[in-house]
């Protein structure tokens, strides 16, 4: 699904971010990415979303290179894949329902089958009653289970989450960890970055480790633990 | 079209659409998102129409200046016997011959109508005319000389082109010299085209500050939208679907302020209506105000609109571009 050669990403300034960084992420995988802050995970991500370019080597998903992907595709790289942020980003002018519907807009669907789909997703995340709502009256919780339902809305076949638990309680944060799981049962591959420690050892799924900006967690040894 | 995932349907997203339908969902898709935009602006009221009147001032300034240059022009174009000829026939000639002459005069092409003055006609009218009649007994002769007035046809009116035609009547044999007042003639006419050319100037200054304005307005809500362009732009929306709205406001910016100019020049023209009939008047003239017809409404209406188009997307080129979304 996702693979990384000695991808190394140095912003303008100087900062090295990423360093021959190399790793593959199964179809229908999840795993965790983690690390102190700043170790580069956002960086990582970005990557895999087209927001930056890396400076050396390759990225590929499903076997596409990035590289070779021109700047007026990238909307289309990104309709594959549904990404998720620590602060939820829903717009606040609209109500949750045209928050989650915003994917199936720009692609142009039906509007009959945006309500059927919208719906649909709400109700994974438990918010179909919210459907009317402006994000502000939200809890963090639920604005962040929004983001999470405007990410799956289209099914994209890849999840990507920036710090999706980070300002959630535990019990919170393992009822979103949860939807993740069930995600992915259904197929789906979900890369999630966090720094939440606890929560991973909890669970048993691959995880990478970064440190300023290099990948120390040989893989196939987390797999052991 | 699914770029990374070949296999991957759409799921009723308008990929697997044909050609035609595609097209379809397109044009309505555009018709929407400017249904939509007129909804924005109408969120933002007092914002809105405080640009559609700088804009509707900026278009009435032209237009009025154009209507100006209108009416003078009809005015002056009354003055068409302004270039009347006066031939001046040879003394020794007898009536005979000048009513060849007459003849032959009116079958040139360039001449509209020929009338023959005698100098007993021309004295007959000079008498009434001038007041001197008593007087004008007392000359042994008649001074005054025999006279063609030529009247030229609407292409040989102009002074040049008058001045052409004066040359070519006085090589007539039976012509002493021509006479042709076009001094005057000429200044209106270099009166008229410094009108029109300052006409031309201001309106293109001030169709300048129109796109600029338009540019402006746009570009602060392209400003303040930052966020919302940022989110689409993460879902994977094109360019074009995020330009479009703005496109839009501006497109309707040039209609309303467009429509607001033209109102404004009728209701000027209205105001004027009595103070022009009174002047002309007093004149003798049956002259009327011209406004702008149909024709020039729809003019004026896709000039706005073009100008609205242009502001519009000069800004949404060079700022939307910036706008990326890991620029937090």
């Amino acid at each position: 699904m996702i693979r990384f050669e000695n991808v190394s990403k140095t912003y303008p300034g100087g900062h090295r971010a990423l360093e021959k960084v190399s790793f593959e992420l199964a179809d229908g995988e999840l795993a965790f990415l983690t690390g102190h802050s700043g170790a580069g995970k956002s960086t990582l991500l970005k990557l895999i979303s087209v927001m930056e370019r890396p400076s050396a080597g390759h990225v590929y998903i499903n076997g596409v290179n990035l590289n070779v992907v021109k700047n007026r595709q990238i909307p289309y790289v990104r309709r594959d894949i549904g990404i998720i942020f620590q602060n939820h980003r829903l717009l606040d002018r609209y109500n949750v329902f045209d928050n989650v519907a915003l994917p199936l807009v720009i692609e142009g669907m039906h509007h009959k089958n945006i309500t059927k789909r919208v719906h649909a997703a709400l109700d994974k995340v438990g918010l179909l009653n919210k459907v009317k709502c402006q994000p502000s009256t939200l809890s963090g919780g639920e604005q962040q289970r929004v983001g999470i339902a405007r990410a799956i809305v289209n099914s994209p076949p890849l999840l990507l989450a920036d710090e999706p638990t980070g300002n959630l309680d535990p019990e919170l944060s393992m009822e979103i960890l949860k939807l993740f799981e069930d995600f992915n049962r259904h197929g789906t591959a979900v890369l999630i970055a966090t720094h939440d420690l606890g929560l991973i050892a909890r669970m048993k799924y691959k995880s990478l480790t970064l440190d300023h900006g290099r990948l120390i967690t040989d893989l196939l040894a987390q797999e052991v633990l | 079209m699914s770029l990374l995932f070949k296999s991957r349907n759409s799921q009723g997203g308008s990929n697997n659409r044909n050609g035609i339908s595609a097209l379809y969902f397109s044009l309505l898709n555009f018709i929407r998102q400017g249904i939509n935009s007129l909804g924005e602006m109408w969120r933002t009221p007092i914002a809105s129409l405080m640009t559609i009147l700088v804009l509707g001032l900026s278009l009435t300034l032209p237009a009025t200046l154009y209507v100006v240059v209108k009416n003078v022009q009809q005015v002056s174009s009354g003055f068409s016997d302004a270039a009347e000829i006066s031939l001046f026939v040879k003394e020794e000639l007898n009536d005979a011959q000048t009513q060849t002459l007459v003849k032959r005069l009116a079958l040139y092409p360039e001449i509209e109508s020929v009338s023959y003055i005698s100098k007993s006609q021309a004295l007959k009218e000079f008498k009434q005319v001038s007041g001197f009649g008593q007087a004008l007994d007392y000359l042994d002769e008649n001074p005054l000389p025999n006279v063609v007035l030529v009247t030229p046809t609407v292409r040989y009116r102009k002074p040049q082109a008058a001045q052409q035609l004066l040359t070519k009547l006085e090589a007539e044999r039976e012509v002493e010299f021509g006479k042709l007042d076009i001094a005057w003639l000429e200044r209106l006419n270099a009166l008229l085209s410094l009108l029109k050319e300052s006409v031309f100037t201001v309106g293109l200054l001030l169709l300048s500050a129109v796109i600029l304005i338009i540019g402006n307005t746009i570009r602060l809500s392209i400003m303040d939208k930052k966020e919302e362009i940022q989110v689409l732009k993460l879902v994977g929306a094109t360019n074009a679907f995020i330009h479009t709205p703005f496109i839009w406001t501006g497109i309707w910016y040039g209609v309303i302020g467009g429509f607001v100019a033209f109102m404004s020049v009728v209701m000027m023209l209205w105001w004027l209506e009595s103070a022009v009939a009174m002047v002309a008047g007093v004149y003798q003239s049956n002259f009327v105000l011209t406004g702008l017809n149909g024709n020039e409404l729809l003019i004026l209406l896709s000039l706005a609109i073009g100008l609205g188009f242009s502001g519009s997307y000069i800004s949404v080129r060079k700022y939307i571009k910036d706008i990326e979304p890991d620029k937090v």
